[in-house]
Parts: structure tokens; C-alpha cells; sequence
């Protein structure tokens, strides 16, 4: 069993009135990648920034490596990487004095060449940041984060605002550091970000975590049934084994199954038997984003 | 000691940025030369009867008076508008991330801007020897060279502890102009007051920038004496204190808005 990298317990934060965390607990262990999922304004940035030392918490423990992160100590900072929701970078200086100035503060820095592969910006290398696309910038960003060679990153929405192409970049930048046995801590409210990327996920909504698991177990989406979609002619009857799940509108039927295979394989013989063709058959299950939007939408209409 | 060394690792990273800002480059560096030209060619520059058969050009009160508005420019404006947009732009937050310790950033923005002023200072007076005949400090040298770097190193810590009143970078210019701007006028830098009156010499006595001005004018040109100026460099070192504290207790990290 990997050690916990990261632990928090009870974890409460307030601006003025509004209680943005409200009492989460949860632990990240060593090598593994850990995804906060939730709408804006969730609590998302103030947990992560707690966890960076940035932001001060009102209540409960927060330990990372064992270290109190709102003491700013050295030693803890020497071994976070951090790429927080917007863009800080000298506008002035080139993508490879950004990451030389950085580099030079940590004690084992990865070499510069290293680093600027890894996010894939080793031909910008002397283009001023002033000259650097969005998605460029946001990707030196990652390299600051990853220059002094961290053992857990913190990752804030990293990829928002990424067209498709440079996401998917982005991910397997992330899977790399995974199999370096990184720690990485995610937030996102991109559904198949966290389907890719994460081991665990935590939903997080109005201040408290109303979900946790895998990202195929989540909310029990695993054991969630499959439902069966076809259109048929009318003047046919459906089998027998089949026929108490089924439900008829017009031309269309639905069923709903716990043993997709079988009802598929009873459902798709019997047709070709028979000698009629199934029109829009598909078999769906709940996607992360439909079990998603289903456990927000419980927690945001949940009085507080 | 290692982390000195990043301190001065970091006045080159600073100086970088800071010479390919146009903007940073033109109001710190050419600004000041501007008002030596203007001054010299409204004012004129005859010569001043200062002994029985000793004269000097008025230049040479122009060039220690450009000197002080040259320091304040490259420490108290300088600094509080660059850290200003470093702040909102997220990039003080990313460095206070890091395990960079926070004197050592505020050590090398005070070196870099010290060392600029340094720079501006004899720029200054060079291009007034040589273009307008004034006459340098010789038995004053060591005095002016001391009051330059306190009254830098003063400045500089008055431009950290104003960013905690700057709500944006949009807002910066605008403040750090209205803070210093009427005091600029009212403390013999860019015109020589002669018996100022009432409220005007009690404001000039209480604020930092006549005390620098007369000392660094005193040491620049004076016919006896070293030419240092004890009791305005001790007023100027009380400030300076006063905004080290301020800038300790206040310095935002993030943008405030």
C-alpha cells in the first residue's frame, strides 16, 4: 500500500458569509492521480490553494509530505509543483530564461532541455513569452511546475481553454509524470479528462464531496443498467424473454437490462430469425457526465 | 549565502525584463535627461557668482536636482508600477509559490532598482559636464555617493510599501504620479524655492523628498565641509524604515482585484 502523499480531514474555509469548504476529508497516495470534479464556484481552487499554501483554511488538518502547508515551509516547496487556473509568467523574459529562473530555485532541478520536451516547447525555446500562443503559455506554465523536479503537482483546471489537439498533448504530458511515479492533484470540470487521466475522483459541490470513487465506479455507475434502444415494425411481438423489460412507444422500444450481452444476443437472433431489421438500435449506459450532472444537481437544489 | 546568490541571480533576470520593457526603458531612463535639456535651455545656464572670483554654471544645480528626480523615478515609480503588473499579471503569486525566499525577491527588485539609479546618476551628471559646463564633486564625492544609495535603497522600500494601496496595474501610474508628482514641486527638485512659506515648508520638512533633494544638491556642490547632509539622511532613513515595515506588514502577492 503506497503511502498518503496528501491528507485532509474536515477541511472548512469561509469568505465573509459564503462557506466555500465545508467540512471535506479525503487522502491522496503516493503515484497516484487524484481529480476533484465539480461546477464552478464548487470549492475547487480554494481547496487546491489551501493544499499549495496560498490560501489560509479556517478550520481542520492539512498535511502534505507531513508538512502544515499554510507554514510556507521551504522543504514542502521545494518538492510541489504548482500550475494554478491563470497564467503568471514574465511577459518580457524567453520560454527558456522563464524556466532557467525558475529551475535555479529548487535544489535538483531537471535540465531545462528535459523539461521544455516534456511540454513540448523545446523549438520556442528562445521566443518571448509576449510571442507565445495561449495554449504555448499555458504549457510553460507546466514546465515552471515541473523544472525543480517535483514528487507531487498540483494542477488547476490545466487544461481549460485548450482546443482538442493540444488537451490530448496535455494529458499524456500528465500520464508521463504519472509513470514517473509523480503524485498529481487535478482539478477539472471536464468529464473525459477525468475518465483519462484520473485513478480516483472526488465530486465536489457546494463546499462538501458528494461523490467518490473510480471514475467507472462513480455514484455506481458500474452496476447502473443498460438501456436497449430499436425501433420495429408493429405488426411483430418481441420473445418472450425479452418481452416483460420492454417498453413500447409507437414504433420505438426501450428496454432496460442488467445483462446487456444476453438481452443484445436474444434480441438481435430473434430479429434476424425472424427476417426484420432493428432501425436505431444503440445500448447506452450512464456516461461520468450524466452520473455527474445527476449527483450537482442533487447537491445544488439539497438545502444547506 | 545561497540564497543571496539568488537574489543576485534574480537583479538579471529583472534587469531583462526590465530593458526590453519600451515603456520601463523610456520613463526611467530617457525622462529624466529630457528634464535636464528643458530646465537648462527655460532657465538658462549663466554663470552664478558663488565666492569673490569663483562662478560655476547654473547647470550645477540643475544636474544634483535631475539626480533626485532620476533616483525617485528608477526606485519609488519604478518599482511600485513593475510590481504592480507583476502582481496582477499572477506572476508574484507564482515566485511566492516557489521555494524562492520572499527578502531574496525584494532584495534583488531593490538591488536592480538601486543599481539603475546608480547608473541614471552619472549618466546625469557626465551629460552635464559635458554639454553644459557643470562643475562635479570632488572633496563632496563620498557624501553625494552615500546620500544616492540611501536615498535609493529609501525610495525603493516607499515603492514596495505603495503597491499595498494600488488596487491594479491600471491604477498605478495614477497613484504613484499623485503621491509624488506635488511633492516633486514643492521640494526644491525641479524649481529652487526660495524662503517657502507656511504649509508648503512644514509638508516639505515632514515628507522624504525635499530631505534627499537638499542633501543630494548639499553634497553635489559645496565649498567647504564633506557636504553630508546628517539630519535629512537621518529623516530620509526614518521613512525608509517606516516603508520597510509597511511593505512587510501589507505586500499583496496576488492581484487584489
Amino acid at each position: 500500500m503506497a503511502r498518503d502523499v496528501v491528507e485532509v480531514e474536515d477541511l472548512r474555509k469561509s469568505y465573509g458569509s459564503l462557506q466555500a469548504v465545508r467540512g471535506i476529508s479525503f487522502t491522496v497516495a503516493e503515484a497516484e492521480v487524484f481529480a476533484m470534479l465539480g461546477p464552478n464556484g464548487a470549492g475547487k481552487t480554494t481547496t487546491v490553494e489551501i493544499l499549495e499554501g496560498f490560501r489560509r483554511r479556517d478550520g481542520g488538518r492539512v498535511s502534505v509530505f507531513g508538512f502544515d502547508p499554510a507554514t510556507g515551509d521551504r522543504r514542502l516547496k521545494e518538492q510541489m509543483g504548482i500550475v494554478l487556473q491563470t497564467t503568471g509568467v514574465d511577459p518580457y523574459l524567453t520560454v527558456a530564461e522563464t524556466v532557467d529562473m525558475f529551475r535555479g530555485y529548487y535544489p535538483k532541478p531537471r535540465t531545462r532541455a528535459e523539461v521544455l520536451d516534456l511540454v513540448g516547447l523545446a523549438d520556442k525555446r528562445d521566443s518571448r513569452v509576449t510571442k507565445l500562443s495561449g495554449g504555448q503559455r499555458r504549457r510553460l506554465d507546466v514546465a515552471i511546475a515541473l523544472a525543480g523536479d517535483p514528487q507531487v503537482l498540483f494542477l488547476d483546471e490545466p487544461t481549460t481553454g485548450f482546443d482538442p489537439g493540444a488537451r490530448r498533448a496535455a494529458w499524456e504530458v500528465i500520464m508521463g509524470l504519472k509513470n514517473l511515479g509523480k503524485t498529481i492533484f487535478l482539478t477539472s470540470h471536464s468529464m473525459d479528462e477525468v475518465q483519462f487521466l484520473a485513478d480516483r475522483v472526488v465530486v465536489i459541490a457546494t463546499g462538501k464531496i458528494v461523490a467518490q470513487g473510480t471514475p467507472d465506479t462513480l455514484a455506481g455507475r458500474q452496476h447502473a443498467s443498460t438501456v436497449v434502444r430499436f425501433r420495429m415494425p408493429a405488426s411483430v411481438t418481441l420473445p418472450e424473454a425479452i418481452r416483460g423489460s420492454a417498453r413500447l412507444e409507437g414504433n420505438g422500444v426501450e428496454l432496460e437490462t442488467n445483462d446487456p450481452t444476453r438481452t443484445l444476443y436474444e434480441l438481435t437472433s430473434w430479429a434476424v430469425q425472424t427476417g426484420i431489421s432493428l432501425e436505431g438500435l444503440q445500448a447506452t449506459r450512464p456516461s461520468l457526465e450524466d452520473v455527474y450532472l445527476e449527483i450537482t444537481k442533487e447537491a445544488e437544489g439539497a438545502p444547506v | 549565502m545561497r540564497d543571496l546568490k539568488l537574489a543576485l541571480r534574480q537583479v538579471w533576470y529583472i534587469n531583462n525584463a526590465f530593458v526590453r520593457n519600451p515603456a520601463s526603458l523610456f520613463f526611467t531612463l530617457i525622462f529624466p535627461l529630457m528634464f535636464l535639456v528643458i530646465f537648462t535651455v527655460i532657465f538658462g545656464n549663466g554663470h552664478v557668482l558663488i565666492a569673490p572670483g569663483k562662478a560655476v554654471r547654473v547647470a550645477t544645480f540643475y544636474v544634483p536636482s535631475i539626480a533626485a528626480f532620476s533616483v525617485i523615478t528608477a526606485c519609488y515609480t519604478n518599482i511600485a508600477i513593475s510590481l504592480s503588473f507583476s502582481r496582477d499579471s499572477g506572476a508574484l503569486k507564482r515566485i511566492h509559490g516557489s521555494p524562492l525566499p520572499v527578502w531574496s525577491y525584494m532584495l534583488a527588485r531593490i538591488v536592480h532598482a538601486v543599481s539603475i539609479a546608480i547608473l541614471l546618476v552619472v549618466i546625469c551628471a557626465v551629460f552635464g559636464a559635458l554639454f553644459y559646463g557643470a562643475t562635479l564633486p570632488t572633496t563632496t564625492l563620498p557624501a553625494f555617493a552615500l546620500t544616492v544609495v540611501v536615498g535609493a535603497a529609501v525610495f525603493s522600500a516607499l515603492g514596495v510599501a505603495v503597491t499595498a494601496v494600488i488596487p491594479n496595474a491600471d491604477a498605478s501610474p495614477a497613484v504613484v504620479n499623485a503621491t509624488i508628482l506635488p511633492l516633486l514641486f514643492i521640494s526644491n527638485v525641479f524649481i529652487p524655492l526660495q524662503n517657502p512659506s507656511g504649509w508648503i515648508d512644514i509638508l516639505g520638512k515632514i515628507f522624504p523628498v525635499r530631505h534627499f533633494a537638499d542633501a543630494l544638491i548639499g553634497s553635489f556642490f559645496q565649498l567647504s565641509g564633506s557636504g553630508l547632509h546628517t539630519n535629512d539622511l537621518l529623516v530620509l532613513g526614518a521613512w525608509g524604515v517606516a516603508g520597510l515595515i509597511l511593505g512587510v506588514r501589507f505586500f499583496q502577492w496576488e492581484p487584489r482585484t
